[in-house]
């Protein structure tokens, strides 16, 4: 049963859970609202990200019941008054498989890049320390690396669009042409999109923003980049394979 | 352990913005966002008013010529349809209660700073207000706005020789409402991370406020559902500008053959209802939430099955998903489908049923102050009964032979959506502008319209449902055609003579809202007596909520009326000792 | 106020309740085997959901008024819920429910789960912008082709159907802008659509369904009343939306015979 017991004078804020207090334990203790500590930032912008990947995956699970019902859907032929079956899938050409390829090694040179942004946000309160050294600079950049191989994906999507149009292939040819235009498409935008996501990171290195910023945003484009080279594979195993 | 950066980040986290442009226009601060939400929401609405004030009228007088408009003919009346139906769906039921309100409260219920996303959340607003633009625009390009329902079916909306409007009007109502799903997407992303990681220290889940559960479940709902509608969209757009037949099958209009082949047009339909669905659920959550809460404080006693609530809207949240088929009986789907649709259809019932007892309980011994935001909220409860008890009736197939299509779906629609939600967002407007703008809105006014609305809009919609057994069609511009209609014309009459004076009821109300922000009389912090964390803080909250120091909170969010406590109510804050609720 | 606020709802609830009880405006007459069942499922679903919406707004007329406050009132009770009678209501309203739904499914599953008998009379209803068009196999039982390319819809009758003259089997279909069918014997329909999506909607028969482009939809229904009746479409096709309509005429099979041959003598 409920009750009123004043055991606390109410000026006194309580900071334990001793007594008769009911203070449910919260998970996020600390001052958290203030948005200052590094975890609590980092812990923010993934969980942000993974909501925001629930958002995207929605279209293109979408894509992918309307490709299936396609595939199935017999259609009327008015002249005929037949019911017929109208889907022939597309030869998809070579180029794609290469194309996966430097997509997947991406996402390796995506992770070392993650990794170098970490060590370097690690380093960071040392390095700003007056008279402390901690060695040279990483070698290679790797997200400079990434954001090539991004570019020569979606460099290598387009020319495949183009092998496709000279073997007859358009985006209105057959039904499949349309869903590989249009799967391959959306993939290419939201790749598009981890790559400016990458400059922005490029940029924010070169002008010497707080280290801890530039992980988050690194950590957060990195498994962006993942679940884009994971969901390419799903999109090409689904116009190879579902037939 | 701060560092010079963890320092200065903070510092800028937290200091007020100067300067008019990043403090009014491009402000990252979750309060005026949500004031430019509600703002691009009333100009939505005057705007969706308008136009259906201008369908009563030609449907009463189909010959009229009206000043500066002229004669409005059959297309130019569906094209009034969809945009009044799109309009208000989108930029008014979509974007006054979540992006409105919940991006004003849902940060300081939580007792939050700010969202979890302040640039996010900046430009889910701007991109909704480039989707108002863009849908705008659609009345000016040529061959005018599209007359295709907000609903959309191709092959009407796919086919630019299927009717006036279907030009480039048609490919800016997609665009519009492609970019409005982009926002919404933005804006379901802060609202779920900032609810699950930055309620303060003590505000477990279970302690939230009603509103935050539902602005919570809402933004769960548009995340898996405005990805569907998107996707939709540009299937369409394919299909009208790159000849794709992911739509439309072989066509013929007037005699001329249209270069498609093979497409569904049910295929659409499985998209667009599979978000459709879930949108009105977007629509009416919200206005649930609130309800509750009004009614909890202006009864002076908790809510009445605090848990129930919350599993009637996670229940509603997730069989919402799986009843879209019930918009799509008549379609040519396979009626087996059809029969599982309708048990799912009418198992969300339940839920909602299972609200109203809830409400009802709450009343009912309690001491019940009928101030304006009660009232509005009582009204809700009427409104959604009344609204709520005809969905059995189109959730049965059987039934829904002879009132697919009819009044009766308009009537039933419109109670819910188009009053009862709106009666939410009144409610809301009454209930926080004291904590908005400092002052209270005019009482007497606010009663004027709370009875001229509520009795114009059941004066509107309920004869709509006898309208629609009797079998008049939607989406009719006139009802000379036909011999059977003909002896309903009276009573559109009477419907359109109360639109007439119900829309010129809501005059009283913007006139309010301006008035006040000026003249209302000042309010105190807590004017309403009421426990939850909007109350404990200064009126208008400062910049970053409480100033400088972050709640804990000790009680959950309807302690009214505890017995032996020295006022009828408990804040969320007060350390006094309270059972575990 | 409190007594404002009942009052106000309860007149609602009373008068909308009387023109409900009093079928001011009320479904047509039924005049197909189907609508007996129809309208009676209505009944029971209208009584029963009747009953809801009275004790539901009469029951928060009635608390707005009873609990209002005053200096007077008691305090008001300090309760949270009660899982009983949560239990209890969503138990009950889920029997309710669910309950009307199987309730009305053998109706549904009559008109839709079974194939048109043997021996129905046939008749394909082609929708378009914004005219219904009925076409009747003939002597043959069978419908002869139909050609896109030969769509003249200016034409009217054969030519807007894209009929095939050429095609032996289309020699005696028989197309008209009205549609007579025998009574007491089931019409098969095969609805189809040219251009947009329509609804073939017929209120006295309780028949309703789409006629979608690229779909030819089979539906059956059995009229059982000499008349004539109106037929709208029931689905946004455009701006004529409002004025595409046509007439069913339900004859005596005789009639029916001699009104089909009359149409075949003037093929000749």
């Amino acid at each position: 049963m409920a009750s009123y017991t004043p055991t606390v004078s109410i000026d006194e804020p309580r900071t334990s859970t001793g007594g008769n207090g009911v203070l449910p334990p919260s998970r996020y203790d600390g001052d958290d609202s203030g948005s200052h500590f590094f975890d609590t930032r980092l812990r923010r912008a993934r969980l942000g990200l993974v909501v925001g990947l629930t958002g995207i995956a929605m279209i293109f699970i979408s894509f992918t019941s309307a490709y299936i019902v396609r595939q199935g859907l017999p259609t009327l032929d008015p002249r005929t008054n037949l019911l017929l079956h109208d889907w022939f899938p597309v030869p998809l050409p070579r180029l794609l498989l290469i194309n996966t390829v430097v997509l997947l090694i991406s996402s390796i040179t995506m992770e070392l890049a993650r990794r170098q942004t970490a060590r370097k946000a690690a380093l960071a309160q040392l390095a700003s320390l007056h008279g402390v050294s901690v060695g040279a600079k990483e070698g290679i950049s790797w997200l400079a690396l990434t954001v090539v191989l991004g570019l020569s994906f979606l460099a290598g999507q387009w020319m495949t669009w183009r092998e496709l149009a000279v073997s007859g292939f358009y985006v209105a040819s057959s039904p499949s042409s349309s869903f590989v235009y249009l799967l391959t498409g959306m993939h290419g935008v939201h790749l598009l999109g981890g790559v400016v996501a990458l400059l922005i990171a490029g940029v924010a290195s070169v002008l010497r923003r707080a280290a801890d910023s530039q992980f988050i945003l690194m950590d957060v484009t990195g498994w962006y980049w993942h679940f884009m080279a994971l969901l390419w594979l799903y999109i090409l195993c689904l116009l190879e394979f579902a037939h | 352990m701060a560092t010079r950066e963890f320092a200065a980040h903070e510092a800028h986290a937290h200091a007020a913005p100067q300067g008019f442009i990043r403090k009014w226009v491009f402000s990252l601060d979750h309060k005026v966002i949500g004031l430019q939400y509600y703002f691009l929401a009333l100009t939505a609405v005057l705007v969706g008013m308008f136009l259906s004030l201008l369908m009563r009228i030609h449907l009463i007088w189909p010959n009229i010529t009206l000043p500066l408009l002229g004669e409005i003919k059959p297309e130019t009346y569906l094209t009034l349809v969809t945009m009044h139906g799109t309009i208000m769906v989108f930029f008014v039921l979509t974007t006054a209660p979540q992006g409105g309100f919940g991006n004003y409260f849902l940060p300081i219920q939580i007792g939050a700073a700010d969202m979890a996303f302040p640039v996010l959340n900046m430009l889910s607003f701007w991109v909704t207000a480039l989707a108002f633009v863009v849908m705008l625009g659609a009345f000016f390009v040529t061959g005018g706005a599209p007359l295709h329902g907000w609903t959309g079916y191709p092959p009407l909306s796919a086919v630019p020789s299927a009717g006036p409007g279907e030009g480039p009007g048609a490919d800016m109502w997609i665009i519009s409402i492609a970019l409005f799903c982009i926002g919404a997407l933005m804006s379901a992303l802060n609202f779920i991370t900032t609810t699950l990681d930055m309620r303060a220290k003590g505000m477990s889940m279970m302690r939230m406020p009603l509103t935050c559960w539902a602005w919570f479940i809402t933004a769960i709902l548009g995340l898996l559902a405005f990805g569907v509608l998107f996707s939709a969209g540009i299937l369409l757009l394919l299909d009208r500008n790159a000849g794709t037949s992911f739509y439309v099958p072989l066509t013929v209009f007037s005699g001329q053959i249209v270069a498609h082949k093979g497409g569904s047009p049910l295929l659409w339909q499985h998209l667009f209802w599979f978000f459709g669905h879930p949108e009105v659920y977007i629509a009416i959550l919200p206005a649930m939430g609130l309800c509750s809460q009004l009614v909890s404080v202006f009864s002076r006693k908790p809510i009445f099955g605090y848990k129930a609530m919350v599993y009637a809207m996670l229940s509603i949240g997730l069989l919402g998903f799986m009843v879209w088929g019930h918009h799509m009986f008549m379609s040519g789907m396979s009626p087996y489908s059809a029969f599982a649709f309708s048990i799912m259809t009418m198992a969300i019932g339940v839920p909602s049923a299972i609200k109203t007892f809830n409400w009802l309980g709450t009343l009912w011994g309690g001491r019940i102050r009928l101030v304006s935001p009660m009232l509005f909220a009582i009204g809700f409860v009427s409104l959604f009964v009344s609204g709520g008890i005809s969905g059995p009736f189109l959730a049965q197939p059987t039934l829904d032979i002879p009132l697919h299509d009819t009044a009766f779906v308009t009537g039933h629609f419109h109670l819910i959506m188009g009053v009862a939600s709106i009666f939410g967002i009144f409610a809301a407007t009454y209930y926080w502008f004291p904590k908005m703008f400092g002052r209270m809105m005019n009482e007497s006014l606010a009663r004027w319209h709370f009875w001229l609305t509520f009795v114009g809009t059941y004066c509107i919609f309920m004869p709509m449902h006898y309208a629609g057994m009797a079998g008049q069609p939607r989406r009719y511009s006139q009802f000379t055609e036909l011999h059977y209609l003909e002896k309903l014309i009276p009573l559109n009459t009477f419907i359109t003579f109360a639109a007439f004076v119900t829309i010129s009821a809501q005059l009283i109300f913007v006139f309010n809202l301006f008035w006040s922000m000026k003249y209302g009389k000042k309010a105190s912090d807590n004017p309403w007596e009421a426990t939850t964390l909007e109350w404990t803080t200064a009126t208008p909250p400062p910049h970053d909520n409480f100033g400088g120091h972050t709640p804990v909170v000790y009680n959950g969010p309807y302690e009214y009326g505890v017995p032996g406590a020295p006022r009828d109510y408990v804040m969320q804050t007060d350390p006094t000792t309270v059972a575990a609720h | 106020m409190g007594l404002v606020v009942l009052i106000v709802i309860w007149l609602i609830t009373f008068i909308s309740t009387y023109f409900f009880i009093a079928k001011t405006w009320w479904l047509p007459t039924g005049a197909s085997a189907a609508a007996a069942g129809i309208d009676h499922h209505f009944a029971t679903t209208y009584l029963l959901m009747g009953i809801v919406f009275v004790a539901a707004q009469l029951s928060l007329g009635y608390f707005a008024w009873k609990y209002r406050e005053r200096p007077s009132s008691p305090p008001a009770r300090y309760v949270h819920g009660n899982n009983m009678l949560e239990i209890v209501w969503t138990v009950l309203t889920a029997i309710l429910f669910i309950g009307l739904n199987l309730m009305s499914s053998s109706i549904w599953a009559s008109e839709r789960f079974r194939p048109a008998e043997a021996g129905a009379t046939q008749v394909e209803v082609t929708g378009m912008q914004f005219q219904w068009y009925f076409r009747y196999p003939g002597a043959d039982g069978k419908f002869g082709a139909t050609k896109p390319e030969l769509i003249d819809a200016s034409a009217g009758g054969e030519s807007a159907l894209g009929l095939d003259t050429s095609d032996p089997v289309a020699k005696d279909d028989v197309v008209t802008g009205t549609m007579y069918v025998p009574v007491n014997r089931e019409v098969e329909l095969i609805l189809r659509a040219h251009d947009v999506i329509h609804s073939f909607f017929i209120p006295n028969m309780r028949f309703k369904q789409d006629a979608v482009p690229g779909l030819a939809i089979h539906m059956h229904f059995t009229p059982i009343t000499i008349g004539d009746y109106e037929v709208t479409c029931a689905e946004l096709c455009g701006l004529g939306h409002y004025k595409m309509h046509g007439m069913l005429k339900v004859v005596s099979q005789d009639e029916f015979d001699k009104w089909l041959a009359a149409r075949e003598a003037e093929k000749q």
